[in-house]
């Protein structure tokens, strides 16, 4: 066998040698689809790196990328690569200011970018960052009366290019042979939530080595498809369409325009794909909006198909034994007369893997897609451990685990509860920041992710928390406050939820209920109500609540781990929890901190054995008047499971 | 921005232009002209004229009195589709679209006076009728892409909001390929960000088309931004002329039309 191909570059000589023919981007223009070869593109990369050198590019340099999904820009880094040089993708809806900081951090030279909107931001910026002397825009339109010397179209660069390569013909063969897999391939800034954003160097043979692995795992080849639509800055679309694009040799298709996706989906039909939970909703929000607009007959026979779906979809998919013959026929009629045209209409006919990650996805939502015989699969990972830390594998999902760790990749739990890795797809180092890279990577080389977790039965892990969010009940069993407060809004009648538990011999939890899906349910049970609070105290509504909370408690019985945890008592609050109040952050998380304090009195009453409580709050009403409401709370007994019992009720 | 543009000589010369409706005297001795590569306003208060005026500049109406020249070639009664084929294209103040057809199909029909086959060769869709449609389609494409509405050019335009509507029709005037556009109020009853757009584009087509652009329009903002010279009209008489600034400071305009100036 011969040796493989170590570094981007030569893997991009190789797809060339190996499948000069086949299609390795597509772009809409003008309505039409067009198509570059692997040979196509490893001469345009050529001329690229040709012109980039001509202009003074050199080993080592960082160039910026900044735009939408454009084979041009994904040529530009291919280009850096090839002259040993490191490309930084930014957010391209980043502001001036945002971009500033990346400019002067990776102490930028060169910029490719996509169009006026980005080209205008970096003239902005330029006397902040006196390094930055290169532009380069695809898209001329608008830009003809700038004059600025330090804009150069991207035709100019090609012509540049061309005439580099005629005077230096070797030119870039050699530079290829200087590559070494332990040079930095990309610097990918992390958003971070906290302080400003960290450069991560990721470089050739991390990258290169987990893709190999994604590759294999999922068996793809070069007739695969994606469609990539994620912003190029962000880690995942590095490494599912560019890493992997070089590895199996599979089309990149990049969409008309950012507003266009949905029909290019539907035009392209990837063979795989990739989205955050978020994606997914809107997805099937619309799905239902139009399925409740359309007229009765398609309405009825697409819930009873579903329900069928429901109930056999999935085992269907893991190829489950033991499913009737009646239900497999039923679930066939479904396939031709609901499920395919469906994911026809939404561009996933053709889906063989498709992947969620970074949050929680909701069971409803992923039952669904899952129940249609869409392969839809959970995955765990961040910037700096090349995402893939865990992956379900096909055949072996769990809602509520992100899988066993993948080949190569050791995970292990800290005492505190977080999880550790050490991976080959481990970050060299944060850019420019040593302190950073020595606080996230011990000396064993294990990566601190700052996210709770641990192993179920089967060993998979369950990403449960933030870990600095994590803290023990008395007897020293796990608390995970957020994962029980999801767990409670997952269902449709609660809006909010705070658990209480730290340092207690037990969980309690507040609740706001969704006033909007409680008023309907209310409604159709003719129950009369004037508004939040009375909804909230009446016993029929608690009734409810408890119902929800006590099919948590069984859920959570099954998990040894949590089991304990438990919740069991509860009220409903008799206000909804506002960010006026400071009870919500302005992006809508819980205070939970704080909501305690504020609410110590019915916590104690949780805490004690009285059956209800009375509490005066303060609140803001929205014209910024304040005043006071009373209530008399009723404080809910939950039952809990034992383990045993729980598997029954199951 | 305005560099690059080179206003050239007159593209369209109005003379002495009257015209009226029974009693109504729409227009009186109107005489102004656009030239190539300008953005040209006509800015007046409701029944001045001013859609008169571009119903006469595009053949719907025809005056009683005077004459107006396109290209240095005079005429007094012209009809609309005349007018469309010597390159003049135009916009509505209320949207006159297709609505039951989508966006794409409007945009065609904007193409339809420069398609050569007939009727009996486009049904059969075969050699030259399928060649031209496809070079056709391929103009719109640019348009589509110019104007940025890839993602609803498979929509119905009725499904659409107010403000695309608009954008769709400039489109379908652009699809012409004219040399001279009439925009009627483009902007009216859109909101802020809608306007910002819509400007934009017509810059745009301006700069990049060399398109010259008779634009009607009351946002006086919007006005002044975007137009070379102004016209400005009164019960049918033109009462001045000239540069945005000029005509923002005409004590008869500021009288019959602006307000008192702060």
């Amino acid at each position: 066998m011969t040796e493989q191909p170590d570094t981007f570059p030569r893997l991009l000589l190789h797809q060339a040698k190996v499948r000069p023919d086949r299609p390795a981007f597509r772009e809409k223009d003008l309505g039409i689809w067009q198509t570059w070869t692997w040979a196509q593109i490893a001469g345009e990369v050529r001329i690229l790196a040709c012109g980039l050198a001509a202009r003074g590019f050199e080993r080592g340099d960082r160039l910026a990328v900044i735009g939408d999904n454009r084979p041009r820009l994904y040529w530009a880094m291919m280009a850096a690569q090839a002259l040993g040089g490191v490309p930084v993708p930014l957010y391209q809806d980043a502001v001036a200011a945002e971009m500033a900081f990346v400019l002067q951090d990776a102490d930028i030279g060169f910029a490719v970018v996509e169009d006026q909107e980005q080209v205008d931001k970096l003239l902005e910026v330029l006397p902040q960052c006196p390094r930055l002397k290169h532009i380069f825009f695809d898209d001329p339109r608008g830009l003809r009366h700038y004059g600025q010397a330090e804009l150069t179209a991207f035709e100019d660069l090609q012509a540049a290019g061309r005439g580099f390569a005629q005077g230096n013909p070797d030119f870039f063969s050699d530079e290829l042979g200087k590559g070494r897999p332990s040079d930095v391939a990309v610097i990918l800034y992390t958003s971070g939530t906290t302080g400003q954003p960290k450069g991560v160097s990721q470089t050739h043979a991390a990258m290169i080595q987990t893709a190999r692995v994604l590759v294999a795992f999922d068996g793809f080849t070069d007739k695969d498809d994606i469609l990539c639509y994620l912003p190029m800055a962000w880690v995942g679309d590095f490494l599912y369409s560019y890493a992997q694009m070089h590895i199996a040799g599979f089309c990149l298709n990049c969409p008309e325009s950012p507003d266009t996706v949905m029909t290019d989906l539907r035009e392209i039909g990837p063979t795989y794909y990739f989205g955050p939970p978020r994606v997914y909703e809107s997805i099937l929000t619309q799905v239902m909006i139009r399925i409740e607009d359309a007229g009765w007959i398609k309405r009825r026979m697409f819930h009873s198909f579903m329900a069928v779906a429901k109930r056999v979809g999935m085992g269907i998919l893991e190829g489950k034994p033991g499913i009737p013959l009646k239900d497999r026929l039923l679930y066939r009629l479904g396939e031709i007369l609901v499920y395919g045209p469906l994911k026809n209409v939404l561009g996933m006919s053709r889906i063989r893997v498709a992947y969620t990650g970074g949050e929680a996805i909701g069971p409803d939502l992923f039952d669904f897609y899952r129940s249609i015989g869409i392969n839809l699969k959970q995955l765990y990972g961040m910037t700096e451990t090349c995402v893939t830390v865990c992956m379900h594998a096909s055949g072996d999902v769990k809602l509520e685990t992100v899988g066993p760790p993948m080949p190569g990749v050791e995970v292990r739990i800290a005492d505190s509860g977080e999880v550790l890795v050490r991976s080959p797809g481990l970050m060299k180092e944060y850019y420019r920041r040593p302190d950073a890279t020595r606080e996230a990577i011990d000396a064993e080389g294990f990566f601190h992710t700052g996210d709770a977790g641990y192993f179920d039965a089967r060993g998979h892990l369950k990403i449960i928390d933030r870990a600095k969010d994590v803290g023990k009940l008395a007897d020293g069993t796990l608390f995970a406050p957020k994962y029980l407060e999801n767990k409670l809004k997952f269902f449709p009648y609660i809006k909010e939820a705070v658990c209480f538990g730290q340092g207690r011999d037990k969980v309690c939890a507040f609740i706001n209920i969704d006033t909007a899906a409680i008023g309907n349910w209310a409604e159709r049970r003719n129950l009369p109500y004037s508004g939040y609070a009375d909804l909230a105290s009446q016993p029929a509504v608690l009734d409810l609540v408890r119902d929800c909370v006590e099919k948590a408690n069984r859920d959570l019985a099954q998990d040894p781990t949590l089991a304990n945890s438990q919740i069991r008592r509860f009220l409903v609050l008799h206000k909804e929890l506002e960010a006026d109040d400071g009870e919500l952050t302005r992006t809508r998380k819980v205070r939970r901190r704080h909501i305690g304090d504020k609410y110590a009195v019915l916590v104690d009453a949780l805490y004690s054995d009285k059956a209800s409580c009375f509490v005066v709050t303060q609140m803001r009403f929205e014209d910024g008047r304040t005043g006071t409401v009373s209530a008399d709370l009723q404080i809910v007994e939950a039952k809990t499971f034992s383990a045993a019992a729980a598997r029954k009720a199951a | 921005m305005m560099g690059g543009r080179k206003i050239g000589r007159a593209i369209l010369e109005i003379d002495d232009v009257s015209l009226a409706f029974g009693g109504v005297v729409a227009l009186q001795g109107v005489s102004f002209d656009v030239r190539e590569h300008e953005i040209r306003a006509i800015i007046g208060p409701n029944g001045a004229g001013k859609s008169s005026m571009l119903n006469v500049i595009n053949g719907v109406y025809h005056p009683h009195q005077g004459t107006v020249a396109f290209k240095g070639r005079k005429r007094r009664n012209v009809d609309p589709h005349e007018a469309a084929r010597q390159g003049i294209a135009r916009t509505f103040q209320n949207i006159a679209l297709f609505r039951g057809m989508t966006v794409l199909d409007n945009i065609m029909t904007g193409r339809n006076l420069k398609m050569k086959c007939n009727f009996l060769q486009q049904a059969v869709y075969w050699g030259p009728a399928r060649r031209e449609e496809l070079e056709h389609r391929a103009k719109v494409e640019a348009v589509i892409d110019f104007l940025e509405i890839q993602h609803i050019r498979k929509t119905p335009v009725g499904r659409l909001p107010y403000g695309l509507q608009k954008r769709v029709e400039l489109a379908r005037a652009l699809a012409a390929e004219p040399e001279l556009l009439l925009l009627d109020e483009p902007m009216a009853g859109m909101n802020l960000e809608e306007k910002q757009d819509m400007s934009r584009f017509v810059l745009d087509v301006n700069d990049q088309m060399g398109t010259s652009i008779v634009l009607i329009e009351h946002d006086m903002s919007v006005v002044m931004d975007l137009s070379d010279r102004v016209v400005v009209l009164d019960y049918g008489r033109k009462i001045a002329d000239g540069t945005p600034d000029e005509v923002r400071n005409n004590r008869g305009v500021i009288d019959a039309y602006l307000g008192v100036a702060h």
